[in-house]
């Protein structure tokens, strides 16, 4: 039993960062129907700018732990917000017209480019940062197990408790969200009425790239090492959670990194730890075969 | 007010329209009718940008709009209730009018939201329905409203009158007469129910395979034998042009 909460812990711990990936991908897809296989990249950026960020305001600046976090998770947030950005005007606006296959092509092609940026420019050895939060608090004990909860842990699903309610309350209640609910259901319709629907699409990718941006910190955090390729797994973990749950779907996508977190989580404490990654991927396949518009999905209307 | 002058526009290499003249006046309401397939539609949309014309121009009280993205068409004043009404299914009635208010300006979007719910009172029971789960005269009653949240000074309809029973098209039309009346709003009217549009309009032209072949005033039209045999009840039964 204790060791069932341990895992069910450690299980949304990592499925509160997954299901904050997930976020970019269905956003992007419910907008203009496209797979942004960049987007584990701008994750992988958002953990080096944050590491970067953290050092240069700790060591050069002189700032203490917290403010150095703080000041590591904002420039995060806006620095990635940015790549997210500047990938969609360079790589996809210009192929807004083109066949649905060239997008996704400019998509894997800029998911190299930014890992390759990574590690020619950072180096290709992993980084390390020592641990940052210490301790914890122990919940329960029995059968000579205790189950854990560490502060960063707490952090990290509040951050992420916080982040999805605010994100919530910006797509259903603020006109911008409006505007991208609009533009998701009917993009010529949208533009009809005066929506701008580069700039929603701009909105969107600078979203999905600040929740990234975040989780490639608490990563940073939690695991104390990145590298120029953490986006690659990551990245399809993510875009899996987003499927599973449904694409197009934001609640779906935060279920469905809940689910995989904690997919893995068990799997890796009560089967094996290498097979996780295969469990997770298998389960996607099930839950496909049996739904295949995921688990909050809807069916994808045709339209004329 | 609104002017197209050579108008060419189509799909691809598929050619809809071939070079269309015609002018809608400050305070009219104009008609365009037309069989299945002439082009109605694709000239609406053409004015709105989308498909772009492949030759002539768009003119909205003079000003060349032909190249203008779509979103800043509609700030200009040129509002639109498209073909299949294009409700947002899954946003609510009132959000879907919210949608309208965007090229309006904020300072009176209470007030338009009033007189849009004034106009249409199904709406107001419905505020909070998905937009999906109307029926087809109060989804079109919806199109009409959202378009008229801008405060348009031209305003588009593209057949307001498809699908709906007879009591409710003729509330429509009447609705249609009123803004127009009361409010001096310009209104460009495409139908394919000739008779009721060409009775409410002040002018209205005849469009056959991209082409305008006739144009006149309602009356004039209405009483053209040629429009009588086509477009007319009485007329030979789906026949078309
Ligand atoms: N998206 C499209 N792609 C290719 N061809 C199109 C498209 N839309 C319309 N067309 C063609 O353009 C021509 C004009 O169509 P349009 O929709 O403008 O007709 P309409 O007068 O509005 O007809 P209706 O009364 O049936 O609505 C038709 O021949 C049609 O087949
Ligand atoms: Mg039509």
């Amino acid at each position: 039993m204790e060791y069932f909460i341990q895992q069910l812990i450690n299980g949304l711990t990592l499925g509160a960062i997954y299901g904050l990936i997930a976020i970019g991908y269905t956003m992007v897809y419910g907008i203009i129907r496209m797979i942004n296989f960049a987007h584990g990249e701008i994750y992988m950026l958002g953990a080096f700018i944050s590491l970067i960020a953290f050092l240069v305001a700790t060591t050069l600046g002189g700032a203490s732990v917290a403010f150095g976090l703080l000041i590591a998770l904002v420039s995060t947030m806006i620095l990635t917000a940015l790549w997210g950005w500047a990938v969609e005007r360079l790589a996809y606006r210009p192929l807004r017209n083109a066949p649905k296959l060239a997008p996704l092509i400019s998509a894997i092609g800029m998911s190299i480019v930014l890992q390759n940026f990574s590690q020619l420019s950072q180096g290709a050895r992993v980084k390390p940062l020592p641990p940052l939060f210490k301790g914890g608090i122990e919940l329960m004990h029995g059968n000579g197990f205790s189950v854990n909860l560490s502060y960063l842990q707490m952090v990290i699903m509040a951050l992420t408790v916080v982040l999805m309610a605010v994100f919530t309350w910006v797509i259903t209640r603020t006109s911008l969200g409006r505007a991208q609910r609009a533009t998701e259901q009917d993009m010529k319709m949208a533009a009809l009425l005066g929506v701008n629907t580069d700039r929603i699409i701009s909105a969107t990718f600078i979203m999905g790239a600040t929740l990234a941006a975040v989780a490639g910190l608490m990563v940073t955090l939690y695991y104390g090492v990145i590298d120029f390729y953490i986006g690659f797994l990551a990245g399809i973990k993510a875009f899996t959670a987003a499927v599973l749950g449904g694409i197009g779907s934001l609640p779906g996508a935060m279920l469905g990194g809940l689910l995989i977190g904690l997919i893995e989580a068990f799997w890796s404490g009560y089967f094996s730890i290498e097979y996780k990654d295969v469990a997770v991927f298998a389960i996607l396949v099930l839950v496909l075969l049996f739904r295949p518009t995921g688990l909050l999905g809807r069916p994808e209307v045709e339209k004329i | 007010m609104l002017a197209v002058e050579n108008l060419h526009s189509g799909y691809g290499r598929i050619q809809a329209l071939h070079g269309i003249d015609l002018e809608v006046k400050q305070g009219e309401i104009v008609t365009l009718i037309g069989a299945n397939g002439a082009g109605k539609t694709t000239l609406l949309m053409t004015i709105c940008g989308a498909p772009r014309a492949s030759k002539g121009r768009v003119l909205l009280d003079g000003q060349d709009i032909t190249q203008m993205p779509m979103h800043k068409i509609a700030h200009l004043g040129l509002a639109h209730s498209p073909e299949g009404r294009r409700i947002f299914a899954r946003m609510s009635v009132l959000e879907n009018l919210q949608m309208g208010g965007v090229a309006g300006d904020p300072a009176h979007y209470a007030e338009d939201l009033a007189k849009v719910l004034a106009l249409f009172p199904r709406l107001q029971e419905r505020l909070n329905q998905r937009g999906g789960t109307l029926s087809g005269g109060e989804q079109q009653m919806l199109a009409i409203g959202r378009a008229l949240m801008s405060r348009p000074r031209v305003l588009l309809l593209d057949e307001p009158s498809l699908g709906l029973a007879p009591l409710v098209v003729r509330h429509i039309f009447d609705l249609i007469r009123q803004i127009n009346r009361d409010q001096g709003m310009t209104v460009f009217l495409v139908e394919q129910n000739a008779h009721h549009a060409l009775k409410l309009a002040h002018r209205g032209y005849v469009l056959v395979n991209g082409r305008v072949t006739l144009a006149g005033t309602g009356a004039e039209l209405l009483a053209n034998p040629e429009i009588r045999a086509h477009y007319l009840e009485g007329g030979a039964h789906g026949e078309t042009a």
